[in-house]
């Protein structure tokens, strides 16, 4: 690691620089701010991430402007706030006068038992910062995260909509909003762009600043462990509580979440979140943007990474399936030698992918459509919010006067890794869009190219019959029906002029 | 504040009052949006305070305890001490009542996550870190998962129970037709936000505070003495307020209090014992999931001549609260249907899974999910329409015997449903949506609107009982305090709004302070939706005493006879007089006047004796109904809820604002219980789905945008209830299984006269089993 490094990580709160120093490399920021700070306002409903009454703000720098976004920080290290203004739902009110947010909440009645409303509070408080037109869906998306067992979640929506929804030119105005330069400025300081190493050679937590440390620092110390959003590994620590005694943060790395659009395509870098690259996929096409909206909760989306989603190797990963049928590939980095391959071939088996020892997930390349070439992604999941899926469905048909010309189909939740379709994929080249029947033999293909199991998702036999009418859906919507007569959720026609 | 606009409904106002019967907010609303209402794990905690938690044999549901391995644990760097049962001093029992669930685990292991030994250390990590380190050697046995390993098995926690009215087998063998089935419904995670938790604190002589996430300190109370051998009243069970409860913390909330004292006491230390989640989720029980097995005999116009039905429920390894849960499955078999005649059967299985317990509703929603799908399989095989049927089969206006032998008199749910079928449009819609059905491919419409009756009042007499206590300040300040608990249903700003109203003041001179055995002993929990029905006329009782002495103070002040002082607006008025609140209170302080009193309340009329079958086990009926529509996918079984319209009967609310928020966030939980939420348990006895990741509750995205919730105005209970208000904690729960028979009917659109095999919960999967068996695959 390149000197000189730092050996503490520094937060903005309330607009005081906190320094925490010698914390354990797992230390959650949920135990930073209620055992060490005893700030009890935060709650911990389930300590995985899943129900958000820990919903804390992080507020960054993006375009010398302060973003705030909503994270768990129940499974968020400590260590990755560091150059973050941290607000908690104490923060809100100023001299007896309530936040916005909170005044709506309370004239809505939106509280009842009240354990999952500082996490709502918060979330609210950041779609509130965002300082832009607010709709219903947007106050739901916003709360994807955030579990209520009491309301029925009406007289929050209602709130969310007053507080964030009803100001004509959509600024906020608020005390985070009069010291907003202040605090930019503040934050801008906290950046001094050098490493931060935390600890002993044993047992550290360290964040890079560059790509080049933390490709020297991970080859050096190939059994550490990589943090991006945490949003997986924060449940090593507090559900499997296993001990990782050296974590390597990227989130700090310069230039590792650039989201790069050309003629071609879109570069993810590693540690762009799905926040980050929502609308970079999403132009490529809307179902992309509905997959990327469905992907954990906003509290998931906006800690979580595409890069770790693929890392991690998950068989129920949402993002793979879609990124594998568009033809996406992946690039690896060892110390100074990169490589890029397929996305499929990254992932060899379960729980095994293509990457040596200290080599680490780069970027993610995504080609962008022909005009030739259509394409579908469904997720099937219990609910629709923050699930995981039981099975996700991607396709990608390129299309010659009605004719499938060549098929990438790619599932999730079908087999141990995300994996193509190979039977099927052959059989529908020279399928008719406008004949049903000639897709049988592709929808009977289907059957052999997956060996499904059963679980607390789904059976096997329901992932393989869904599987099946998935592509029987797709083609359905591709020979002309409008999806509104073909979903529950989830419609093209407001922003799709592909298939028109 | 919010004022509500057009949310009541009907003709027949109730009187206005000064500040019961408005849209006061929550209590703790100010507080719990700035982080600033503290629940058990954000008290302060006392210096040195310990960290317990729990552990058990992560490999076994079932089987004899050969040997248990603590040395690991006890090496573990921070742990002060590790419990088992031999360090019960008292009885290692903590059950509500009727026995059989010990603390710890002694002998054998009776289900996946029994717990085994307890782990104090210095910190929370510590403690749950080394409560893995236990080896615990079990000669495992295959466990009974099922209702129908248990029936295999004849296994039971109970014996069978029975109601039968008139001769239902005659009934049926001489009906026109007969129609049997058979319907599976989904137990429900209560998914309380704040988990289970509790702090205890040893005070002198070996006393104990027990701050405690419960809705019975009572009970709390009881076993922590009784499992420490030390008398009730060396221990005060404390709550100020849970993060939900919904029936999980009235028995179960006891075990992890008894823990954490048992934790106290034996280091001499304060001791916190708060549940991991998923430990919450394996280690406490669920809603009673059931088998229910029917036929149903009928005439050619849709009326029921007789039922016979079997209630099997999954009770887990004891009795638990097993007896009054599926008593109360019974009491609801019939919902708002007057039965000719009736045989309601109900079997208390046991199964090697954790004791199943109270949630909301008490068993009555799975009573009600049968009876509703009965009658759309009826309707569906006549080709008529369900609410059609429903109507016809409703108890009449005049009132009826229900199957166990109450009379129903204060029967509204014909009024109601014309009204919301009116106000819901259900027939132009029910038109449009045959339309649409007709033409749709893949997606498929279904509407339902179904009624609820549901009995107010503990099944279990002898609970139907309250106390409260009340002080006025010599600076007119006023503190209440009563046995019912808050775990966001309101019924604390609920019973202020009675003491207000009744001192004249307002609300905000009127302290809530946490309930606590010390102050009213011999609680009931709270639970059966009596919260403010009990505590609120004990309450008033209180307050009228107290208000009475005052009054005279008064009367002698303006030379006016007793019956002419009045109590309002902040003051006392006597002839054209007045003085303030606060002056009378110092004029009666001064006088030698008491100005503290104790309140106390039996519920009326309350006369069930389950052995003779013979009484009345309810004081009253709360009415609703709900109009939903859903939309299907039947290539993939998602589903969306498109509309819902509730019309909800609570007497002349106590609260409306409260009142709507209980009756939306009821319905939404419902809702989750027949759709999204689904318990699996593997072949092993293991709860597969033990956290939020893989037990989906509703979010706001699945509550439909086109929700029209309104209150029935009947003018008031007929029953002498606080200012006529009715119960509203449970009741609307039910309504969600207008969702369900929505999503029956959309299936049902697939092959008209076949009834749909659809079970609950409705998750994508169940309704692609019933599509599929719809459409021959």
């Amino acid at each position: 690691m390149s000197e000189p490094s730092r050996a503490s990580i520094r937060y903005l709160s309330c607009g005081r620089i906190i320094e925490a120093t010698n914390f354990e490399p797992t230390a959650t920021l949920l135990d930073h701010l209620r055992l060490t700070r005893g700030l009890t306002g935060t709650k911990e409903g389930c300590g995985e991430g899943d129900c958000g009454a820990c919903t804390v703000a992080l507020g960054r720098l993006v375009d010398g402007r302060i973003v705030y976004r909503p994270v768990n920080a129940c499974i968020l290290l400590l260590g990755q706030v560091d150059g973050a203004d941290v607000v908690t739902v104490e923060d809100l009110s100023e001299g007896g006068q309530l936040h916005p947010v909170q005044a709506a909440m309370v004239a809505h009645h939106g509280s009842q038992c009240g354990f999952c409303t500082p996490g709502i509070v918060m979330s609210l408080f950041t779609l509130y910062q965002a300082g832009e037109e607010v709709g219903r869906d947007d106050v739901l998306s916003q709360l994807s995260g955030n579990l209520c067992r009491c309301t029925g979640y009406r007289p929050i929506v209602e709130a969310g909509l007053e507080a964030c929804g009803s100001r004509p030119d959509h600024k906020p105005a608020d005390a985070f909003a009069a010291r907003a330069a202040e605090t930019a400025a503040k934050l801008a300081a906290l950046d001094d762009g050098t490493d931060v190493f935390i600890g002993s050679r044993d047992r550290f937590f360290a964040a890079p600043a560059s790509v080049d440390a933390l490709a020297s620092l991970y080859a050096a110390h190939a059994d550490a462990t990589i943090v991006a959003g945490a949003t997986d590994v924060g449940l090593w620590v507090t559900k499997q509580l296993r001990d990782l005694p050296k974590i390597i943060h990227v989130g700090r790395v310069a230039g590792f979440n650039a989201v790069a659009i050309d003629d071609t395509g879109v570069t993810l870098g590693a540690g762009a979140t799905f926040a980050d690259s929502r609308a970079a996929v999403a132009a490529i096409d809307p179902d992309l943007d509905e997959v990327w909206r469905r992907i954990g909760s906003e509290q998931v989306r906006a800690s979580g990474t595409v890069g770790g989603n693929i890392a991690n190797g998950s068989p129920i990963g949402d993002s793979p399936p879609a990124l594998i049928a568009l033809g996406a590939t992946v690039t690896l980095r060892q110390g100074s030698a990169t490589r890029s391959i397929p996305l499929e071939d990254y992932f060899l088996a379960y729980g095994k992918q293509d990457r040596r020892p200290g080599e680490f997930v780069a970027a993610v390349r995504v080609p962008k459509l022909h005009s030739d070439q259509l394409f579908r992604a469904y997720k099937i999941a219990k609910r629709y919010d923050q699930d995981i899926s039981a099975v996700m469905a991607a396709f990608r048909f390129t299309v010659d006067t009605g004719f499938i010309r060549e098929a990438r189909i790619a599932f999730g939740g079908m087999a141990a890794t995300p994996k193509r379709a190979a039977g099927a994929e052959k059989a529908l080249v020279g399928a008719s869009l406008a004949d049903p029947g000639s897709w049988g033999m592709a929808l009977d293909a289907l059957a052999k190219d997956y060996q499904p199991i059963d679980d607390m998702r789904a059976s096997a036999a329901y992932r393989r019959d869904t599987g099946r009418a998935l592509l029987e859906k797709a083609l359905i919507e591709l020979a002309g029906e409008t999806t509104t007569a073909t979903r529950v959720a989830g419609f093209r026609e407001a922003s799709d002029e592909r298939v028109a | 504040m919010n004022a509500l606009p057009d949310q009541t409904t009907g003709t027949s106002e109730p009187e206005p009052l000064a500040v019961a019967r408005r849209p006061v907010p929550h209590d703790s609303a100010i507080k719990q949006v700035q982080g600033g209402a503290p629940y058990i794990d954000d008290i302060r905690e006392p210096a040195g305070t310990l960290h317990v938690a729990p552990g058990y044999a992560r490999s076994a549901a079932k089987g004899k305890i050969l040997s248990v391995d603590l040395a690991a644990v006890r090496a573990f760097p921070g742990v002060v001490a590790v419990l088992t049962a031999a360090d019960i001093p008292g009885k290692n029992e903590c059950s509500p009542s009727i026995g059989g669930d010990p603390v710890f685990a002694e002998g054998e292991i009776l289900f996946h996550g029994q717990v085994v030994y307890a782990v104090v250390a210095e910190t929370r990590d510590a403690a749950r870190k080394a409560a893995r380190l236990g080896h615990v050697e079990v000669a495992a046995e295959p466990p009974a998962v099922d209702v129908e390993a248990a029936i295999a098995r004849n296994a039971m926690v109970l014996p069978d129970y029975e109601f039968v009215k008139g001769d239902p087998a005659a009934a049926i063998a001489a009906a026109p037709a007969r129609l049997s089935g058979s319907i599976r419904v989904g137990g429900q995670e209560h998914f309380y936000l704040e988990g289970q938790a509790a702090l205890a604190v040893p005070m002198e002589d070996g006393d104990l505070l027990v701050h405690t996430s419960t809705q019975h300190p009572t009970e709390v109370q009881h076993l922590v003495a009784k499992v420490l051998a030390i008398p009730d009243a060396a221990v005060v069970a404390e709550c100020r307020r849970m993060g939900g409860g919904f029936g999980g913390k009235e028995s179960q909330a006891t075990q992890w209090a008894v823990i954490a004292a048992l934790a106290a006491r034996v280091t001499g230390k304060p001791a916190k014992l708060r549940l991991d989640r998923d430990d919450d989720m394996i280690m406490t029980g669920k809603r009673h999931d059931m088998r229910v097995d029917w036929t149903v005999a009928y005439d050619g116009d849709g009326r029921i001549d007789g039922v016979d039905v079997a209630f099997l429920a999954r009770c887990g390894y004891s009795a638990d609260l097993s007896l009054g849960v599926v008593d109360r499955t019974m009491f609801h078999a019939d919902n708002a249907y007057d039965y000719p005649a009736a045989h309601i059967l109900s079997r208390r299985l046991k199964t090697d899974t954790v004791s199943n317990t109270a949630f909301r509703g008490f068993g009555g929603p799975q009573g009600i999910v049968f009876c509703e799908r009965m009658i759309d399989a009826l309707a569906i095989t006549l080709g008529r329409d369900p609410l059609d049927v429903r109507k016809a089969n409703f108890y009449s206006s005049a009132g009826g015997t229900t199957p166990y032998g109450m009379a129903v008199t204060d029967n509204i749910i014909h009024e109601l449903v014309d009204e919301l079928e009116t106000t819901s449009d259900y027939r132009a819609r029910r038109r449009a949506i045959g339309d649409f059905n007709a033409t749709s491919r893949v997606l498929k419409k279904g509407l339902a609107l179904t009624p609820l009756k549901f009995g107010i009042s503990f099944t279990l007499a002898h609970l139907n009982q309250a106390g409260a206590l009340v002080h006025v300040y010599s600076d007119g300040s006023i503190m209440v305090n009563h046995g019912g608990t808050e775990m966001g249903q309101g019924l604390y700003i609920k019973v202020a709004q009675v003491v207000a109203e009744e001192f004249g003041v307002g609300i905000d001179k009127v302290k809530i302070t946490a309930t606590t055995t010390a102050k009213v002993p011999n609680t009931s929990p709270t639970a059966a939706s009596s919260g403010s029905d009990l505590n609120g006329m004990a309450a008033k009782v209180a307050v009228d005493k107290i208000r009475g002495r005052m009054a005279e103070v008064a009367a002698a002040h303006f030379a006016v006879p007793v019956a002419d002082t009045r109590f309002a607006d902040g003051r006392v008025f006597g002839g054209n007089r007045s003085i303030g609140f606060e002056e009378l209170a110092k004029k009666c302080y001064l006088a030698r006047v008491q100005l503290s009193d104790t309140g106390y309340y039996a519920t009326p009329g309350i006369t069930w004796n389950r052995e003779l079958k013979t009484g009345n086990p309810f004081f009253y009926f709360a009415y609703g109904a709900a109009c939903s529509e859903v939309t299907i996918d039947t290539l993939t079984g998602e589903l969306r809820v498109d509309r819902v319209d509730i019309l909800h009967d609570c007497g002349a609310s106590l609260n409306p604002a409260i009142d709507i928020g209980q009756i939306e966030g009821g319905f939404v939980q419902g809702m989750g219980w027949l759709t999204t939420e689904e318990l699996v348990f593997d072949a092993g006895g293991r709860l597969a789905t033990h956290a939020p990741s893989t037990y989906k509750i509703p979010t706001a995205t699945d509550v439909p945008a086109d929700f029209r919730v309104k209150l029935y105005s009947s003018g008031g209970n007929r029953a002498d209830t606080i200012y006529r208000s009715k119960a509203v904690g449970e009741p609307p729960l039910m309504l969600a299984v207008s969702v369900f028979s929505a999503v029956t009917d959309a299936v049902a659109s697939l092959k008209p006269g076949v009834v749909p095999p659809l079970d609950a919960p409705a998750t994508p999967e169940a309704i692609m089993r019933a599509v599929k068996a719809m459409k021959g695959k």
